[in-house]
């Protein structure tokens, strides 16, 4: 709900900008190198390339200002739990949990310098940019809220999620191959979630943003593992019906192969 | 050779994940016991999880129990009546023990569940082989003759209500301890993944006094049953049984079986018990000494699925 209401704000904000600012209007215009990435079980990483240009209504003088692109991929979203262990009785036991509501799956925010340096923080805030500003809603008891950012579990779950390569920034991915001409790699893990992935890609420009634009891509993950995988989420019962009856045909089969009687 | 197993989510090796298998099928063929409690812990210190590795165990439980029941089936050592008490019990011991799975699991303790009653279980009944093992030894050692167990009174047991004629046992006993034995079983089987052969068999001789021909075909059944239900429910509740290592680990425990059956017939049965009474309080020791040291990491990530 807020994402959608921050990116409402943002478009209300671009609009102004683009009335009160000079007569001059920058659209995006991207594409990714794969919409539909399918992967195998031994599939140990790869990468994305997005590709896309900066068009100008009325070619100005190319000195006159230099951009700043933010690059958001945001993976399919889901509830997590971050559970902390404490030491009680001797033994190390998980005694405090915070549930992580609809949060993404994967996150990577691309830029090509530092955020700190292409928006001030309110703007930042607002436009979610990088990590530390994306909403990771949380769910203590009966309230919903997102906390502080140094807040231990919300440190812990991006600490962890950052170690498997599901969360990741990088102030220097993004690459003006000429003033308007940009390219990003968008690595993709060899645990990387199925599902659909959006890009959010938002153009600066003396720390104002001036436009911005979406795009998707798709990870679906084929073979024998995976579909023994969707099965056993997907209809338990006929998974384990069938895994017995597994187990009886492969005990019957030994009692035939080993029979001494 | 490399295989990605689907629900334990991990690359493994297959010859490694075989040759555990055949190995603990070795070792549960020498002794006649199942070998889930040496299976399972093997397979979380190879860093699987804990659950997955309960849920797994369990198919690999069921299909080592069926080859064995079977045979025991031919030689009529089984007794009908008192495998379908037992089964009484242990059809609703695996149903709790399911849904005691599924409760700690969402309150984030199963796997410190799994591992305390690992070291308890494992301490105590290794413990106790280890001890026996060795008066069996100093006793042969000093020409005594072994003392015969089934030669003491009449319990208690044999005083309860309810009442039924064992025939093939030969015994007239209360169905109350029966079930109530069963019960136990399965709830043990469901939550730790063991088949429950090692507590089963002592039980059946000791309390119930039922002839030593009867005791391992008719545990094997009560084995293989729950070990079936505990499959399919685990399977239809937590989704964590991996049938993939699950297929590997049957291949591989039923063969080995054969062989340490056959190797078992042709060494000494104490030092073989004090042998596995050892193995036994080692991977309990294992556990306990895991609880007690600090992790890497204190925070861990799970994640539940959309809401």
């Amino acid at each position: 709900m807020v994402g959608r209401a921050g990116s409402a704000l943002a478009i209300a904000v671009a609009a102004l900008l683009g009335l009160a600012g000079p007569a001059q209007a920058e659209k995006l215009i991207v594409s990714v190198s794969n919409a539909r990435v399918t992967v195998t079980p031994n599939y140990a990483g790869g990468e994305l390339v997005l590709f896309g240009s900066v068009e100008r209504d009325n070619p100005a003088p190319v000195e006159q200002m230099a951009y700043d692109m933010v690059v958001t991929v945001i993976g399919p979203r889901s509830d997590m739990v971050t559970r902390r262990k404490e030491r009680k009785f001797g033994i190390w036991i998980n005694s405090d949990s915070r549930q992580f509501l609809m949060v993404p799956s994967y996150l990577a925010v691309f830029s090509n310098r530092p955020i700190e340096a292409i928006a001030a923080p309110e703007v930042r805030r607002r436009q979610q940019l990088g990590i530390k500003h994306t909403l990771l809603t949380q769910r203590i008891g009966t309230d919903y809220a997102d906390v502080v950012a140094n807040d231990q579990f919300r440190t812990a779950f991006v600490r962890l999620r950052e170690e498997r390569k599901l969360y990741e920034e990088d102030p220097a991915a993004v690459k003006f191959l000429t003033p308007t001409l940009f390219r990003t790699g968008i690595p993709l893990p060899a645990e990387v979630p199925i599902g659909s992935y959006e890009v959010h890609i938002k153009l600066f420009g003396n720390g104002e943003m001036l436009t911005q634009t979406e795009t998707s891509f798709e990870i679906a993950k084929v073979g024998f593992e995976q579909f023994v995988a969707t099965a056993a989420k997907q209809h338990g019962i006929v998974y384990g019906l069938l895994t017995a009856l597994m187990a009886l045909a492969t005990g019957w089969m030994a009692s035939i192969v080993f029979r001494r009687d | 050779m490399q295989l990605y197993l689907p629900i334990a989510d991990l690359p493994v090796n297959v010859l490694l994940i075989l040759a555990m298998g055949a190995a603990v099928g070795f070792v549960s063929g020498m002794f006649g016991v199942g070998g889930g409690f040496l299976m399972t812990p093997l397979l979380i210190f190879v860093g699987i999880a804990p659950a997955v590795a309960v849920a797994s165990v369990t198919s690999h439980m069921a299909a080592s129990s069926f080859s064995g029941a079977l045979s025991y089936w031919r030689r009529r050592a089984i007794d009908p009546m008192l495998a379908f008490v037992l089964l009484c019990g242990g059809i609703a011991g695996t149903a709790l023990g399911v849904w005691f799975f599924v409760l700690m699991r969402s309150v984030g303790q199963l796997d410190l569940m799994i591992a305390l009653s690992y070291v308890v279980l494992l301490t105590a009944v290794g413990g106790l082989m280890v001890y026996e093992g060795l008066r069996a030894i100093l006793r042969t050692r000093r020409g005594e003759v072994a003392l015969s167990r089934r030669t003491g009174n009449r319990n208690w047991i044999h005083a309860l209500p309810l009442k039924i004629r064992f025939k093939r046992s030969k015994m007239y006993l209360s169905v109350l301890p029966v079930v109530a034995i069963g019960l136990l079983i399965g709830f043990i089987g469901a939550v730790m993944g063991v088949g429950g052969g090692f507590i089963l068999v002592p039980m059946l001789i000791y309390l119930l006094r039922v002839p030593t021909t009867m005791v391992v075909g008719t545990s094997m059944v009560l084995t293989l049953v729950t070990m079936l239900i505990a499959t399919i429910l685990h399977a239809a509740t937590s989704h964590l049984v991996d049938a993939v290592l699950a297929l590997i680990l049957m291949i591989g425990g039923v063969t080995g079986a054969q062989f340490g059956a056959r190797a078992g017939q042709r060494i000494r049965g104490e030092q073989l018990r004090l042998l596995l009474g050892l193995l036994v309080l080692a991977v309990g020791i294992r556990f306990a000494f895991e609880l007690g040291i600090k992790p890497d990491e204190l925070f861990t990530l799970r994640d539940v699925g959309p809401s």
